[in-house]
């Protein structure tokens, strides 16, 4: 028995428990000591359904990638809870087991069961990422980690607060297995704070509209989101489309990674099958399952950007992660370099859906996070780490050329200004430019990729550390367009530059005063064909220096060469 | 003798005026049509439309769009730039930021065309020091080359010139040497403050602006002159203080929010005056509602704003939150069948479909309409003759009505009540990052519209009321009389705490004073006070994130004396526990930015005077409407609402019309006219 709603208030509702969300963000945002979490939004916040755990709305200033995984830590603490039965009203959930809760175990995951009446109506639930979860590696980025103790301490969901009563024995294991307690504690607060702010609001909905009224609205609106992903998947033709990829390596064994996409389009269905990806392997490019399946979510918003983030959307769409894959492994397998797997899950998606939605689907970005870390000690003994994720091109698409120097698809966080970096630590920026010949040709080039040249400045040198991917495969380009430049890593010898035995990635370089590394990322691919390009396009790029006369001929012929500015 | 004062604020559609006769705390307002592109025209119209004889006005303020507008259209001029060797691209990397979240679609192009952009041996490290001095040779064929392009400005960006400005300086000084030209200008002077991007940015946006806009505030000062003005000619500011016109011409980034901010200044000014110190502003115009909070009579301020993707400008100003939901915001079902309003708007042309200029899909405007609380015989501005409700009500059915089973009047209240709903979610957020309780803001609705909605803000929100003031629809102008005059300055420090030079520390305060003061004792207005006011941005060492830390110093006579290091931790300590709540037990604390205000507070006048003198409701009477609310016609008094006496309370449902506003009183509020001519909506109490 269900109540009706009516379409009026279904919009104000839509509207009221989406902002209840977005109050959630910006209490943390506020609250929290890491700028993590502060200033590039790394946490996410929603209202979950009681019994499936999926999402029913989620804030829209948080991460991308949660909008799709949270549902999976509220599941597992449904099951938990279910197991034990003892769910009680005032219990708070706490964990960072990512092969439960997807992503990697810096994110700490907070649920917390809503009871309205004295009966169980939803859950709230925070993400944060954490600056210092335990591990081998400060700031748990360890790219030679074989299992999931190298990365941090890992936390199976048990109760932060029950039935009301903090349970101060878990806050002081917590803070016990960071090295930045403060920070953790002030994150922690800012998430608890969040949760509270989130059922002090439903209290006032439900006060307002009624227990009845508003689940009413929120069935309301997974049944419209899986109507608008209906008539969305409707209009695109049938058929089945594939597209394989791959990892340069897993940072362990210099060997390709396939990551493959079967994307069939059938009436008001999809399905997305990754049978074919390569197996479960050492290192830590690995992803748990609910990683796997929130990046379906991740790709598909992308090319359907008006969809609401909610479940109802993927209720059309299966996606299969075929089992022992790399993209299921199971506990303890290492699973901290996430980012790159599941933006090659992306670019998969993207090429394969480019066949069915050619003017929907943007080619693929530059498809790293360049996770580069520069370490050392000052003359004092005083220790440095220089870390930073660093960005390339976007992917033309059938509209315009692409963005240059984005950032991730699956992140929305800026870059630190060069001048704060330099002012932190003993180094020096001497190129931080834009990469010419860097983006895949075609009717719109992809954005440009970048190229940042850093010099050590300190007498005692430093190591550098680095987590990239595209060494080895270039980001495609769709509907004809060409693909952009490789990634390239080069650092700097007696002997000269050399570059990294598993191009992508490295442990440790050893590199004295007055040496350099030097990061030449990936731009984007190209849309469409490059013939089609306008030889007035072409030649403003080579103007500007983006583009080589004689790429410009290789890619697009003579034509340019007869405009005149 | 001159007494009087003009506030003009030139916007999208209307140029206002606000004229104050000093003497006689008499005002009167006046609208005109924006004139385009030259905003002159109608700047000057405005102004003659009130004023004879323009020698009898001592002080001309000016809210302006022209810098905004430049930057939005991209029609500043043709700049170059000069920077260090492996930097040209920083203004189009960005921070790597992308337009939207979802979609990955759009592309960036800075104002300075990458061939524009040169480069020059030069090396400033973050400490300071000089790594390479810079190529004078490199810098001097630089210049000959933008010269040889026609660029019209240079901006000199250079790496770490916040720590030390010497290389940027022999660079201004080599350029000017052979470019006799007022725009050239060098990052350091601009904004002195760590963060190359930002201060690339904000640098290079100036650069692009200064040959239009200080062109334009030339041709509006002669021709003031020319009508024999011989007062003080002030622009208004971002920040909500007004500079005079040469400063303006120099550093035109600063108008950026000019229009806005005064409307803001105004509100807050008028709120106080009331007794409401604290007060949400709501300007809702054609594509947008734009909302503003203000705390204890306090503006917010933010530090930078994005003026449209990439192109961040930062300087401080008065922070604005802004909606897609206007009047001419258009209301459209989606796929699955939810009713939303915008982002997409027909603006004020077309316009809404009540326009007939051409629309055909319907707005919150044509919502207003066809429920009958907008007049349609006398519609706002005057450039119509009439509204056509016909249309407007065809096209809510088409569009609303039938994708959700409604009829034309249903669908109509859906969507005001949608677009409520959003704005009152816009009410709530900004309270909520602030960390306030929405609840104890007073709404204050200002433009044509909001006084429209601000019903459903007291019920959405929960507010206690909401304040009219008597004109909303010159509010910006208003605010140009009131605006103090203010200048900030920043110099990025750098330095741990521990060990601090108090004495280099004072130095720069006193160096920002001396600037600041000069500015004040240049200009012609009289203040009634001057005021200084210092804050440092601060951090634990290995926090990128500051906290804004306020310092008491005292300047006597001018004189600044150096805080101690002792009295600038526990400032800190306490800023710290402020935001935080706890302490970092052994942090070392670092100072990052010194920024310092200096303000010349202008006379006040007494709201008072604008209040209606006598009047009667019965003479305010005008008739009555059928108006829609709650699923059924209500018969709705309609009254002239600036013939209304102090003190007149009228109960809902109620229209007060006024040429440029009207006032929608719901059942169940009760409006009444306060000791200024404010109109308060309150509950009524049963």
């Amino acid at each position: 028995m269900t109540t009706e709603i009516d379409p009026i208030t279904l919009a104000v509702l839509a509207g009221r428990m989406e902002q209840i969300a977005d109050e959630m963000d910006a209490t943390l945002f506020r609250a929290a000591f890491n700028p993590i979490i502060a200033e590039a939004h790394d946490a996410s916040h929603g209202l979950y359904h009681a019994v499936s755990g999926d999402t029913l709305v989620q804030g829209k200033s948080g991460l991308p990638i949660f909008v799709g995984v949270m549902s999976f830590a509220v599941k597992a603490v449904i099951d938990k809870a279910a197991k034990n039965g003892d769910l009680e009203d005032g219990d708070i959930y706490i964990f960072n087991d990512a092969h439960i809760g997807g992503t990697h175990l810096s994110d700490m995951r907070l649920v917390r069961p809503y009871f309205h009446d004295g009966k169980l109506f939803c859950y709230l639930a925070s993400v944060g990422h954490w600056h210092d979860v335990g591990g081998a590696v400060p700031g748990n980025y360890n790219p030679a980690a074989t299992d999931a103790f190298q990365e941090a301490f890992v936390l199976p969901p048990v109760r932060l607060v029950k039935g009301g009563e903090t349970q101060t024995d878990i806050i002081e294991i917590l803070m016990r297995n960071t090295r930045l307690p403060q920070s953790a504690q002030g994150d922690l607060n800012g998430q608890l704070g969040a949760l509270d702010l989130g059922v002090r609001r439903m209290d006032e909905l439900l006060a307002e509209y009624g227990a009845d009224t508003v689940r009413a609205a929120l069935d309301a609106l997974q049944d419209r989101a899986e109507a608008l992903m209906r008539a969305e998947l409707s209009d695109l033709p049938d058929g089945r489309w594939e597209a394989t990829d791959y990892l340069d390596n897993d940072g362990i064994t210099d060997t390709p990674l396939a990551i493959k996409v079967a994307l069939e389009i059938s009436g008001d269905t999809m399905t997305l099958d990754f049978d074919g990806t390569a197996p479960r392997c050492a290192g830590p490019v690995n992803i748990a399952l609910p990683t796997a399946v929130a990046t379906a979510y991740v790709a598909i918003k992308h090319i359907f950007p008006s969809l609401p983030a909610n479940a109802g959307v993927m209720r059309p769409i299966n996606v299969k992660i075929p089992d022992g894959s790399l993209l299921c492994a199971p506990f303890p397998a290492p699973v901290g370099g996430y980012t790159e797997t599941i933006l090659r899950m992306i670019d998969v998606i993207f090429t394969a859906a480019a066949g069915a939605a050619p003017d929907r689907v943007v080619a693929n970005a530059y498809g790293t996070i360049n996770a580069l870390s520069i370490s050392g000690k000052r003359d004092n003994g005083q220790p440095w780490v220089m870390f930073s994720f660093y960005g390339g091109g976007h992917g033309g698409s059938a509209e315009s050329d692409g963005l240059n120097h984005g950032n991730a698809p699956i992140s929305t966080a800026t870059i630190p200004p060069m001048e704060i970096l330099e002012a932190a630590y003993p180094v020096m920026f001497k190129q931080w430019a834009l990469r010419p010949d860097s983006a895949g040709a075609g009717m719109h080039r992809g954005g440009m990729g970048a190229t940042y040249e850093i010099e050590v400045l300190e007498g005692n040198g430093a190591k550098a550390f680095l987590f990239g991917e595209r060494g080895r495969y270039a980001p495609h380009g769709v509907a004809g367009g060409g693909d952009a430049a490789l990634n390239v890593f080069s650092y700097e010898q007696d002997d000269g530059w050399h570059h990294p035995p598993m191009a992508s990635k490295m442990v440790g370089i050893r590199l004295e005063q007055g040496q350099s590394v030097r990061l030449d990322t990936p731009g984007g691919g190209g849309y469409g064909a490059p013939s089609d390009r306008a030889p007035e396009a072409v030649a403003r790029d080579v103007a500007a220096g983006f583009l080589s006369p004689d790429k410009a001929d290789t890619d697009y012929g003579p034509a340019w060469q007869e405009v005149t500015q | 003798m001159s007494s009087r004062m003009i506030g003009v604020d030139v916007g999208g559609t209307f140029t206002d005026i606000f004229v104050l006769d000093e003497a006689t705390g008499k005002a009167q307002v006046a609208k005109v049509p924006t004139t385009r592109p030259d905003q002159s025209g109608g700047f000057l119209g405005a102004i003659g439309a009130r004023v004879d004889d323009l020698s009898t006005v001592s002080v001309v303020v000016h809210g302006t769009t022209a810098g905004t507008n430049a930057l939005l259209e991209r029609k500043g001029a043709k700049i170059g730039v000069i920077t260090t060797a492996g930097l040209r691209d920083v203004l189009e990397m960005r921070r790597r930021d992308r337009p939207r979240t979802w979609g990955l679609r759009g592309e960036f192009t800075p104002v300075v065309d990458r061939a524009h952009r040169l480069e020059v041996p030069e090396r400033t490290l973050a400490d300071g020091t000089i790594r390479t001095p810079v190529d004078l040779d490199a810098v001097r064929d630089a210049a000959r080359q933008l010269i040889a392009d026609d660029c019209r400005a240079v901006a000199i960006l250079f790496a770490n010139s916040y720590a030390n400005a010497e290389n940027e300086v022999k660079a201004v000084a080599a350029v000017r040497e052979i470019w006799p030209n007022a725009h050239v200008s060098s990052s350091s002077e601009i904004l002195p403050e760590i963060r190359e991007f930002e201060r690339f940015s904000t640098t290079a946006l100036n650069a692009y602006l200064q040959p239009e806009v200080s062109g334009y505030l030339n041709r509006l000062e002669t021709a003031l002159k020319d009508g024999g003005f011989g007062g003080e000619f002030m622009i208004v500011q971002s920040n909500g203080g007004v500079m005079d016109v040469d400063t303006a011409a120099k550093l035109p980034v600063r108008t950026a929010l000019s229009g806005p901010a005064a409307g803001v200044i105004a509100a807050g000014y008028i709120a106080q005056a009331a007794g409401f110190p604290d007060v949400i502003t709501g300007d809702m115009g054609g594509t947008s509602f734009d909302v503003s909070l203000i705390a204890k009579g306090e503006s917010m301020l933010s530090p930078q704003t994005s003026i449209d993707f990439g192109m961040v400008v930062r300087s401080p100003m008065i922070e604005i939150t802004t909606i897609g939901a206007g009047g001419g915001s258009i209301a459209w079902v989606d796929r699955g069948g939810l009713l939303n309003i915008g982002p997409e708007s027909a603006g004020s042309t077309p316009g809404p479909v009540a326009y007939g200029q051409g629309n055909t899909r319907p707005t919150v405007t044509d919502a207003n309409v066809v429920l009958g609380r907008i007049d349609p015989d006398n519609p706002i501005g005057g450039k119509l003759a009439r509204l056509d409700v016909e249309a407007a009500k065809a096209a809510i059915l088409e569009h609303v009505g039938k994708p959700l089973n409604l009829d034309a009047l249903a669908a109509a209240e859906a969507i005001l009540r949608v677009a409520n709903s959003r704005m009152a979610g816009a009410l709530r957020l900004v309270s909520i990052e602030r960390g306030f309780d929405p609840k104890r803001f007073a709404f204050m609705p200002f433009g044509g519209g909001g006084a429209l909605h601000s019903g459903a803000m007291l019920a959405d929100v929960g507010l206690a009321r909401a304040i009219v003031p008597r004109y909303p629809g010159v509010t910006s102008a208003m605010g140009c009389v009131i605006a103090d005059m203010r200048q900030d300055f920043v110099q990025t420090v750098n330095a741990m705490l521990d060990g601090i030079d108090a004495q280099a520390i004072g130095a720069q305060m006193q160096r920002h004073v001396d600037d600041g003061l000069a500015m004040l004792d240049a200009a012609r207005t009289t203040f009634e006070a001057r005021e200084t006011t210092f804050t440092f941005d601060m951090a634990y060492l290995g926090q990128t994130h500051t906290v804004s830390v306020p310092v008491n110093v005292d300047v006597t006579d001018g004189q600044v004396s150096a805080p101690t290091q002792d009295q600038i931790g526990e400032a800190f300590d306490g800023a710290y526990r402020a935001t935080y709540g706890r302490l970092l037990a052994n942090g070392t604390r670092r100072v990052i930015n010194l920024r310092s205000a200096v303000t010349g507070k202008r006379p006040r006048f007494d709201l008072a005077t604008l209040a209606p003198a006598g009047g009667s409701v019965e003479a305010a009477f005008k008739g009555t409407r059928q108006v829609y609310f709650d699923s059924a016609w209500h018969e709705t008094k309609l009254y002239d609402r600036l013939a209304l006496p102090v003190g007149a309370e009228i109960a809902g449902p109620a229209i007060l019309e006024q040429p440029d506003t009207t006032v929608l009183i719901e059942p169940d509020l009760v409006g009444r006219i306060d000791a200024f001519g404010n109109t308060l909506i309150e509950r009524a109490t049963p």
